[in-house]
This record gives C-alpha cells, sequence and structure tokens, in this order.
C-alpha cells in the first residue's frame, strides 16, 4: 500500500509501478467525463476528427460537477465522483484511443475495462463516495471546459489539481480488480454466515 | 403568524442536515475509523472524516446529491396554523435550493423536466402524524438517490419466518455492494403491508444510532443483523473491510397471517436529518443539532 504523488503528464511508466491498495494524490489536469463525453469522443475518433485538448497522460473524472459562473470565472461548487459502470461499455476503447493514464470514479469498473487497463497502461483509482468537499478543496482552478452543450454534469470540465485524493488504486494495469476479488471474498464469507 | 417561523425553522433544518451529520451518526463513523482493521477501508473512513469535517466548516453541502426533500411532521392536534405547514415547507424548500445551494433533484419522470428547485407534485414528500398538545415537531430527512435505488421490498414465505427475513436483508446488502457508499445504515421492517412495511423502514432511519431498540427482542436480532452485515467484508466504499454497517434499526406492523412484507431501506453514510421542535408560544428547540 504505498503513496504515490502523480502529476500529469502521467507516463505508462509510472502507471506500470501502480498495484491495487495504492493510494495516489492526483496534481496537474483532471478532466471530467461522463456517459456523453465518452460517446462523443469516441464518436469524434472514428470520423477522425481531434479533440478539443490532447488527454495523453492526463486524469479523467468520472464527474457531474456543480459549477457557478462569477462574472468571468467558473467556481466549483460540488465534484463527487460518480457510479463509474455506466462508463464501461467506452473506457477500453477510450483508453486506447486517447491515453488518458488514470480514471477515477466510484463503485468500480468489470472486466471489459480491466482488459484495456492491461494492455493500454491505465489505472483506475476509486475516490471515496458523496466526498464532494474533499474533491473540490483540492481542485485549485477551472481551467476550462469544453462541450458545454452537453449540459453542466456531462461537459468536459478542465480542473487543475493540486493533490486530489485520496485516490485508491482498484483496477492496475496487471489485471487485477480490486472490487471483483473483494466481491469473491464477500460470495465466500456468504457461505459462512 | 405561525408560517414564517415554520418557513425559517425548515430552512434552518435543511441547512443543518445536508452540511451537518447528526452527532450519533458522526460518533458512530469515528467509532468505526477505528476499529476498522482494513487498511483501504481506513482511508476510505478517514476520508469520509474529513469531507464531514470540512463540510461542517463551511456551510457547505457534505455531498454533491443533495438528495429529495423528505418531512417528518408531528403536529399537536391544537397547534395553531396546520393547514398553513405544507406551504411553509415547500417555500423553505425552495429558499434552500436556491440559497445553500441544494443540487435541483425534482424531475418529472414522464417530460424529464426537472423543476429546477426541488418542488414538484407530492416532493417534497410529508409524513404526517397528529399527536397530542399545541406544539409542532419537524424533522428533514435530504434522501439521496445511490442508497435509495438499492431499497427493496420483499413478499417472503410467512413460513420462513426471521430466518427468511435475515437472509433477505443480507442479499439485498450483497446485491447493492459499493452502490449505496457504504458504511449504510439499514432500515428494515416487517409486516403491514407493501407500502407500510416500506415507510415504516424509512422512517427508522430517523433513530438515533446510539438508542437500542426498546424491545428487548428486537433489539438482539438488530444487532444479530448487524454482525451479520459487517461479516460479509463489503467494508467502506465495498473496497473491502469489517464496517459495512454502522447501525441496523428494526420496525414493524402486525401483518396478514398469508404475508410477510420485509422492506430495507439503505441510508448511505451521508445519513443527513435534523429535527426542531416548535412550542405554542413560538419557541423553537433544535434537537438533533447543536445549534449557537
Ligand atoms: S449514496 Fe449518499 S454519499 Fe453516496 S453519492 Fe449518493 S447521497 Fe452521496
Amino acid at each position: 500500500m504505498a503513496v504515490y504523488r502523480l502529476k500529469t503528464p502521467i507516463s505508462e511508466e509510472e502507471i506500470r509501478k501502480l498495484t491495487v491498495n495504492d493510494i495516489i494524490y492526483i496534481n496537474g489536469a483532471l478532466v471530467t467525463a461522463r456517459d456523453a463525453a465518452h460517446k462523443r469522443a469516441l464518436e469524434f475518433h472514428r470520423k477522425g476528427k481531434k479533440l478539443p485538448l490532447n488527454l495523453e497522460g492526463l486524469a479523467i473524472f468520472h464527474c457531474g460537477p456543480i459549477v457557478k459562473k462569477i462574472r468571468d470565472e467558473w467556481i466549483l461548487v460540488a465534484a463527487g465522483p460518480t457510479t463509474s459502470a455506466r462508463m464501461d461499455l467506452y473506457e477500453a476503447d477510450f483508453i486506447k484511443n486517447f491515453k488518458a493514464r488514470v480514471i477515477v470514479g466510484k463503485g468500480g469498473m468489470g472486466g471489459k475495462t480491466t482488459e484495456g487497463m492491461k494492455k493500454t497502461g491505465a489505472v483506475y483509482g476509486a475516490f471515496t463516495g458523496g466526498a464532494a468537499v474533499l474533491a473540490a478543496r483540492a481542485v485549485k482552478k477551472v481551467k476550462k471546459v469544453y462541450w458545454l452543450d452537453l449540459g453542466m454534469p456531462e461537459a468536459l470540465w478542465i480542473l487543475e489539481v493540486e493533490n486530489f485524493g485520496p485516490v485508491i488504486v482498484a483496477i492496475d494495469s496487471y489485471g487485477k480488480n480490486l472490487f471483483e476479488d473483494n466481491q469473491k471474498k464477500v460470495m465466500k464469507n456468504l457461505k459462512t454466515l | 403568524m405561525f408560517d414564517k417561523v415554520i418557513e425559517t425553522v425548515a430552512f434552518k433544518l435543511i441547512k443543518l442536515a445536508v452540511t451537518e451529520l447528526p452527532r450519533d451518526v458522526e460518533r458512530a463513523l469515528q467509532q468505526a475509523y477505528k476499529e476498522e482493521e482494513s487498511e483501504t477501508g481506513r482511508t476510505q473512513l478517514k476520508a469520509i472524516l474529513e469531507n464531514v469535517e470540512l463540510a461542517k466548516k463551511y456551510k457547505i453541502p457534505m455531498c454533491q446529491d443533495t438528495g429529495i426533500i423528505i418531512f417528518y411532521i408531528k403536529a399537536g392536534s391544537k397547534f395553531k396554523d396546520l393547514h398553513k405547514i405544507e406551504e411553509a415547507l415547500r417555500d423553505a424548500t425552495i429558499k434552500a435550493t436556491k440559497e445553500i445551494p441544494l443540487r435541483p433533484n425534482a424531475v418529472n419522470p414522464f417530460t424529464r423536466k426537472n423543476t429546477g428547485n426541488n418542488t414538484g407534485r407530492y416532493i417534497p414528500f410529508l409524513n404526517w402524524e397528529i399527536v397530542q398538545g399545541n406544539g409542532l415537531e419537524l424533522t428533514v430527512m435530504p434522501k439521496g438517490g445511490g442508497s435509495e435505488n438499492v431499497s427493496v421490498l420483499g413478499m417472503i414465505n410467512p413460513s420462513q419466518g426471521i430466518e427468511g427475513l435475515k437472509k433477505f436483508v443480507i442479499d439485498s446488502v450483497i446485491a447493492a455492494g459499493a452502490k449505496p457508499c457504504p458504511p449504510i445504515i439499514l432500515g428494515v421492517a416487517v409486516g403491514g403491508g407493501a407500502d407500510i412495511a416500506i415507510k415504516l423502514a424509512k422512517a427508522a432511519l430517523l433513530k438515533p444510532l446510539d438508542q437500542l431498540n426498546t424491545d428487548p427482542k428486537l433489539a438482539k436480532l438488530e444487532k444479530e443483523i448487524f454482525n451479520l452485515v459487517n461479516s460479509t467484508g463489503i467494508g467502506p466504499m465495498g473496497l473491502g473491510g469489517k464496517t459495512t454497517a454502522l447501525a441496523v434499526k428494526l420496525e414493524f406492523a402486525h401483518r396478514h397471517p398469508a404475508s410477510y412484507p420485509v422492506a430495507v431501506v439503505f441510508q448511505c453514510w451521508a445519513a443527513r436529518r435534523a429535527s426542531a421542535h416548535i412550542s405554542a408560544n413560538g419557541e423553537v428547540e433544535y434537537l438533533s443539532h447543536r445549534v449557537i
């Protein structure tokens, strides 16, 4: 259970050092993306269109934030993680095509994403569900927003973060999946209850 | 004249509820942090406690999902402005949504239109109870979606009895897994009928965690279910550990001989509730939180 402070852009080499149960703190650029943003990004890729920013080495946050515009500046009000399972459909292709290295959310992801992370070199990290204040405190600035036409929660918010965490590595780049392993343990425990 | 007082108190209760955990819940989380053996589990409890501290300090909602607003009202039969309570509570909800702010969570199921102010058809939901006297006791429970989504009702076979009840609860907890943001609090109710069991199970979540059930047999069963749930190993946020639940609260109604309804209502760690009592002379006493 080692602790790592990662700075974006994060390299594949740094990712390969991480194993499940490690704790990471993210510094640099954290980009929010939910279902709609994942879907559109993959459509862009299919059509050969460029994304509005280069995601290589960045961290993605499954989060629909509450953001307020005060004069010309966006202020983040709350930013807790949303359920990651919904992005299972897209994540493996997403990391393969755009090389984002850390995906943060809650509740874990499935086999297809785990396989994708092993191939591409990425990890999934769990951020404590509901801990919106803790998350928002680590955000120093809302740098930019793209795809606001998808709606506030679905847009790509580019957040500048400092020591964003604790994020628990729950899927590493070697095919270990903490949530699935724990689920198996639970099923085993169930038999003895 | 009372409607303004009710609105002011209800607004304050919503604000207290979403920014500050009741003392019993915070204490239970601290206790769990002390006792949790899984390192990863401990990181989650620590993050929750830190988050709770920050929310209280900066007076901002502890979770971005500020829930659907539910009120429990114990109205004295001689309370003066009974007919004005509902409107005052709606007004308080609208004001809270704008000023705190709360996330607008009232969506029309057919048109998907969000009213933007947390009020709508039957929302905020009001649970009424008429009691003796001339005062008014108000409780607010902002109920988040993540834990509500895994709440279930089962019509089990009456011949399975208590064993069936226990099995149903454990199966529900395992099916819910990490979804309701454990550690959870479980409201479990048996009997009555489908609607009655669900209502009682949700209301059971209002009981202080550190208060034992007044019926010793039920207190024992609560403890037994609590131990079972915590032996599953789901742990904080589903990452493993012995803290899956902070408490189990049981309630029951007599049942039809042929039915055995069991309701399990989940509450996440963000167990938001706040209560106050308004006396006939307009004096207000806050019951769940220390208010300076
Ligand atoms: S389940 Fe509770 S703590 Fe988790 S996101 Fe929903 S309201 Fe917040």
